[in-house]
């Protein structure tokens, strides 16, 4: 996959320029805050009647990984569907085309804040999974190590030659990543977030998403004390 | 002749004033439907617009709203409110006089509702904002009078467009409503009257005297201005004994970053210490009104500003006015001098310093066209889609509504009278349903059609949300800058030019040199420096064009024999040019090809202004990349494109085909980022994106996301959507400026000069000096990108600790 490749608690894993996770000996891959059905949420809930395709655009980009690397188990990290609702409002193709996909894998959905309840989708519904050395959770616990979330949507600035540039990015320690969201219509928080420096060692890198991905030292603001 | 009433003729009469031939106009034509007045500043305009009010309430002194005035300057309003309070208590009048501004508190608003004033003073976006409450009806019922001021300046932006449909709002609840304009000098009255009024019912236009020419003049100066840049730092010398001369000068430039500059040289050469401000709109309010409150008290010697201050109140003692930087358009100059009257019957008087060698050209083109009072501008076209999106949502806000009536309605709008019923439909329904391809919102449509036929809004908490979003002024992404450990603002940067600082970096803002701390809650934390080259911070504030009939006018005086009219070293300079290459034409389209230290350039005079300059050089190296020609990168100016790369231009003719440049913008350009910004800034006025949702992403909240996804997903999933359709059509003006390019190939109908020279000529020597430079390579922010990680992750050192 392209992306950039690290160890985990011993776990060699690659973190994916298209913002997914590949974990190559499990042939397992993982992908945080999908937030599938956000337009029809928003419209649902009286805002902005938003153009409705994301949840198309963000199955076509999971298909596109999933083929690109063959991966056998699927976990979603989390936040996958943008509230219990939503993820009965998916169109009739939509759900058709997330059991084509989900045939013949192992398929986990993991618990998320905007999704804590089970959702009538096949696979298997966790509030996180184990699978040594890694743990799989939405939100990370400041004690854990060998851990994967994501929740925060991290994102990093860099200013190249003067061009501001801002992506999604995996945040990376030597207990934890926190992924990027993987969803269309989703945003970001700043890497220096107090509650990101917090979670974070001093030593952590970012990994920026996009084309390519590209590590470095991550963006800091101050942590809490 | 129709008599003003006694008292005020009395009052005027024990001031010892004339009632101006223009004033006593309008009271005879106060019964006409609409009526326009255009008068110079200091004309006694304002109250020509109110002497008709006074004269109605004097007659009939009932309660309720009788005027509603309405300005682009929340200033002005309270201003205005000052002003007018003074006749009103002087002849006597009952007369309630209020103002109305997104800065008049919560209980006051609503009072104003349940008991309005005789005379409202208001800005466009606070009547939208009235017009969106269910009451509307009753408490503009009886109104007689609205007196739009500024008219000129309104009727250039969308605020304008969204004010005119409000206006055929207002022309239901009140048939009886009569229209006033006021307007500074325009090139043509006539549009602004058909803008004003109620379609098709005629506008009456006056105009007041204009009073003697303007004295207007270069500025001598001891030095030439230097080949490039913006910043008139040549011209110091000459100013500072300018300010000296004179009372009250006010310095206009054309960019706050300039401004900045411009203002920290003059202090330097400051020897006198005469107390001279600063003034442009990203400084912090606060800091504003007190340079305005000290200009007022004549406290000032000179202000060094920008657009900042070309409306608003009477300055009092200006009696210079001062240009540096080509002013690119007749008309604003003409406005800008005007500044300066601060008697009627005197003479302004103004001065221009050309800031660069072109711009001297242009700073005389100017001067011509001013002395010949031959104004430019360029007819605004129909009313936007985005504008009417956002006023059938204001109507649904006030209550449930019939479609066909509105559109009725909509039609009196003078900038809307061509607007198809279809197009109608196309922004109902976008308001309705989200107006996509896909309907995926027929059960949470936003307006929805009762039985009786009457739209309504489906949620009626959904108003509150619409009455947040209302306004076409464009937010833009700026953060605050102050000084850490203090609570108030220095005023604000542009977010990416914030994000390009790192610790130690200093910068100029409200004339201190500053130096970046770091960010903390999204405020821009410096400290005092005695650093002597700071940066420039960049700032949003609008780039202008040169106007086409100006850009005319230049190439009209290059085919002149001579130029006694220009400076020595200008016309040797054009003359240089006319021998080794030739002088662009008016209807014909100069290309020079040459190499220059290892690379191919080729320049493009197309004369279309900044905006459609940088376009044409972003489809120009398309094309170029297409052809094999390897570009590298082009730079903008307002008359030339220039563009280097590795292999030479042998044929231009095939880089000008009208069909293959538009259809760059509808393929390829599309995804460029001035497409997007475009995009935005519609989606905002219509609705798509809340304008809240805009300041929770600059917090950083996760849950919301840039506008920029929107318009790829549309791109991709609904490229004909309304949105979509919107975009392009805004493309051909503002940022991406395509008519201009059209323009360009319409007046040069292929006639193509391709001059093929050794080395690089006179007239596009200085383009090699500009800033603003573009690489054309797509991949460049990804190599950028990989530069600049790697660089990190080699000095943090950890870039070692892979794979630990």
């Amino acid at each position: 996959m392209n992306g950039y490749a690290f160890t985990l608690a011993g776990a060699e894993l690659v973190a994916c320029a298209s913002g997914a996770l590949w974990w190559a000996d499990r042939r397992l891959l993982c992908f945080s805050d999908l937030h599938l059905g956000k337009a029809e949420r928003m419209a649902r809930r009286g805002g902005a009647m938003l153009p409705p395709y994301e949840t198309q655009d963000t199955l076509e980009r999971i298909e596109a990984d999933i083929r690109a690397c063959n991966a056998t188990t699927i976990v979603c990290l989390g936040d996958s569907f943008d509230d219990l609702a939503a993820a009965d409002s998916l169109s009739e193709a939509e759900r058709l085309w997330l059991t084509r996909l989900q045939a013949g894998r192992r398929w986990v959905w993991i618990e998320g804040n905007h999704d804590p309840g089970p959702i009538d989708f096949g696979g298997t519904h966790l509030a996180e999974l184990h699978s040594p050395p890694l743990a799989f959770r939405h939100i990370a616990r400041t004690s854990a190590s060998g851990e994967v979330s994501g929740h925060y949507h991290p994102k990093a600035r860099l200013s190249a030659r003067g061009r501001g540039v801002s992506r999604p990015c995996f945040l990376i320690d030597g207990d934890r990543v926190i992924m990027p969201a993987y969803g269309t219509y989703t945003g970001g928080l700043r890497s220096d977030a107090p509650v990101l420096s917090t979670l974070m060692r001093r030593e952590a890198l970012a990994v920026l998403t996009g084309t390519k991905a590209h590590a470095m030292p991550m963006p800091r603001g101050e942590a809490l004390e | 002749m129709t008599a003003l009433p006694r008292p005020i003729a009395d009052w005027f009469a024990r001031n010892g004033w004339q009632v101006h031939a223009h004033q006593q106009a309008m009271v005879e034509r106060a019964q006409d439907p609409a009526l326009l007045l255009i008068a110079p500043t200091g004309g006694g305009k304002t109250l020509a617009g109110f002497l008709p009010s006074l004269a109605e309430l004097h007659e009939d002194g009932r309660a309720g709203l009788h005027t509603l005035y309405i300005s682009p300057l929340k200033a002005l309003a309270a201003d205005i409110k000052r002003n007018l309070r003074r006749p009103v208590e002087e002849i006597g009048l009952d007369i309630r006089i209020e103002d109305r501004t997104g800065d008049t508190s919560q209980s006051q608003r609503k009072r104003q509702r349940a008991d309005p004033p005789h005379i409202l003073l208001t800005t466009p976006e606070s009547l939208a904002l009235l017009l969106s409450y269910e009451d509307a009806p009753r408490m503009f019922a009886g109104l007689s009078r609205v007196v739009v001021d500024e008219i000129h300046a309104l009727a250039e932006s969308k605020r304008g467009d969204q004010l005119m449909l409000a206006l055929a709002q207002l022309q239901t609840l009140a048939p009886q409503m009569r229209r006033v304009g006021l307007s500074a000098t325009v090139e043509d009255p006539q549009a602004i009257g058909d803008f004003l009024a109620c379609h098709p019912q005629p506008c009456k236009i006056l105009l007041a005297d204009p009073g003697p020419d303007p004295d207007i003049a270069m500025l001598k100066t001891d030095q030439p201005p230097p080949w490039s840049g913006g910043g008139g730092a040549y011209a110091i010398g000459a100013v500072m004994e300018e300010v000296k001369k004179h009372k009250t000068t006010l310095i206009f430039h054309n960019t706050r970053a300039q401004a900045e500059i411009f203002f920290h040289n003059l202090w330097l050469a400051n020897s006198e210490n005469l107390p001279i401000g600063i003034h442009h709109g990203s400084l912090d309010r606060q800091q504003r009104q007190k340079v305005e409150a000290a200009m007022v008290a004549g406290q000032l010697r000179a202000i060094v500003c920008t657009g900042s201050l070309d409306l608003g109140i009477d300055w009092g003692d200006v009696d210079l006015v001062i240009q540096v930087g080509a002013p690119k358009n007749v008309k604003r100059l003409v406005q800008r001098i005007g500044r300066a009257n601060h008697q009627y019957n005197a003479p302004s008087k103004a001065l221009l310093v050309p800031a660069n060698r072109f711009e001297v050209v242009e700073c005389v083109a100017a001067l011509e066209a001013a002395r010949e009072r031959d104004l430019d501008g360029d007819p605004r076209g129909r009313g936007p889609r985005d504008v009417l999106c956002q006023h059938i949502l204001i109507h649904a806000a006030a209550g449930p509504f019939d479609a066909g009536a509105l559109f009725q309605e909509t039609q009196c709008a003078g900038n809307f009278r061509d607007l198809t019923r279809a197009e109608f439909d196309d922004c109902l329904e976008f308001c309705a349903t989200g107006g996509y391809a896909l309907r995926a919102y027929d059960r949470w449509q936003r307006l929805q059609r009762r039985a009786d036929g009457l739209w309504q809004l489906r949620d009626p908490r959904a108003a509150q949300r619409i009455r947040m979003n209302i306004g076409t002024i464009q937010d833009s992404d700026t953060m605050k800058v102050r000084f850490r450990g203090h609570a108030k603002a220095l005023g604000e940067v542009e977010e990416s030019f914030a994000a390009s600082l790192s610790e130690g970096d200093t910068f100029l803002i409200g004339g201190q040199i500053v130096r970046y701390e770091g960010l903390r809650e999204m405020t821009v934390e410096v400290s005092k420096s005695a650093s002597r080259k700071p940066r420039v911070a960049t700032f949003t504030g609008t780039k202008f064009s040169t106007s086409t009939q100006l850009s005319q006018r230049i190439l009209r005086m290059f085919q002149k024999d001579h130029w006694p009219e220009l400076p020595g070293h200008t016309a040797e300079w054009l003359g240089l040019q006319r021998r080794v290459s030739r002088l662009p034409e008016p209807g014909r389209l100069l290309v020079e090809s040459f190499p220059h230290e290892g690379r191919q350039h080729v320049c493009v005079y197309g004369f279309a202004g900044r905006n459609a300059m940088q376009t044409l050089g972003l489809l120009l190296t398309r094309q170029m990349e297409n052809l094999c020609l390897d570009p590298l990168g082009f730079v903008a100016t307002d008359y030339a494109v220039l563009i280097w790369g590795l292999e030479p231009l042998l044929d231009a003719k095939p880089l000008f085909h009208a069909a293959d440049l538009r259809e760059g913008l509808e393929t390829w350009l599309a995804g460029n980022a001035v497409m997007k910004r475009t995009f935005r800034a519609s989606a905002v006025i219509a609705g798509l994106i809340e304008r809240n949702t805009a300041g929770a992403r600059k917090s950083g909240r996760q849950a919301t996301f840039s506008s920029d996804i929107l318009y790829d997903t549309l791109l991709k999933y609904d490229p004909e959507h309304l949105m979509m359709q919107i975009t392009r059509e805004e493309a051909l003006r503002g940022l991406v400026d395509f008519g201009r390019i059209e323009e360009m190939l319409a007046r040069t109908k292929g006639r193509i000069d391709h001059v093929t020279l050794d080395r690089v000529t006179p007239l596009a020597a200085p383009l090699f000096l500009e800033m603003g430079r573009v690489p054309v390579n797509g991949a460049a922010e990804e190599r950028l990108l990989q530069e600049e990680t790697e660089r990190l992750m080699t000095v943090s050192g950890i870039g070692d600790l892979k794979g630990a």
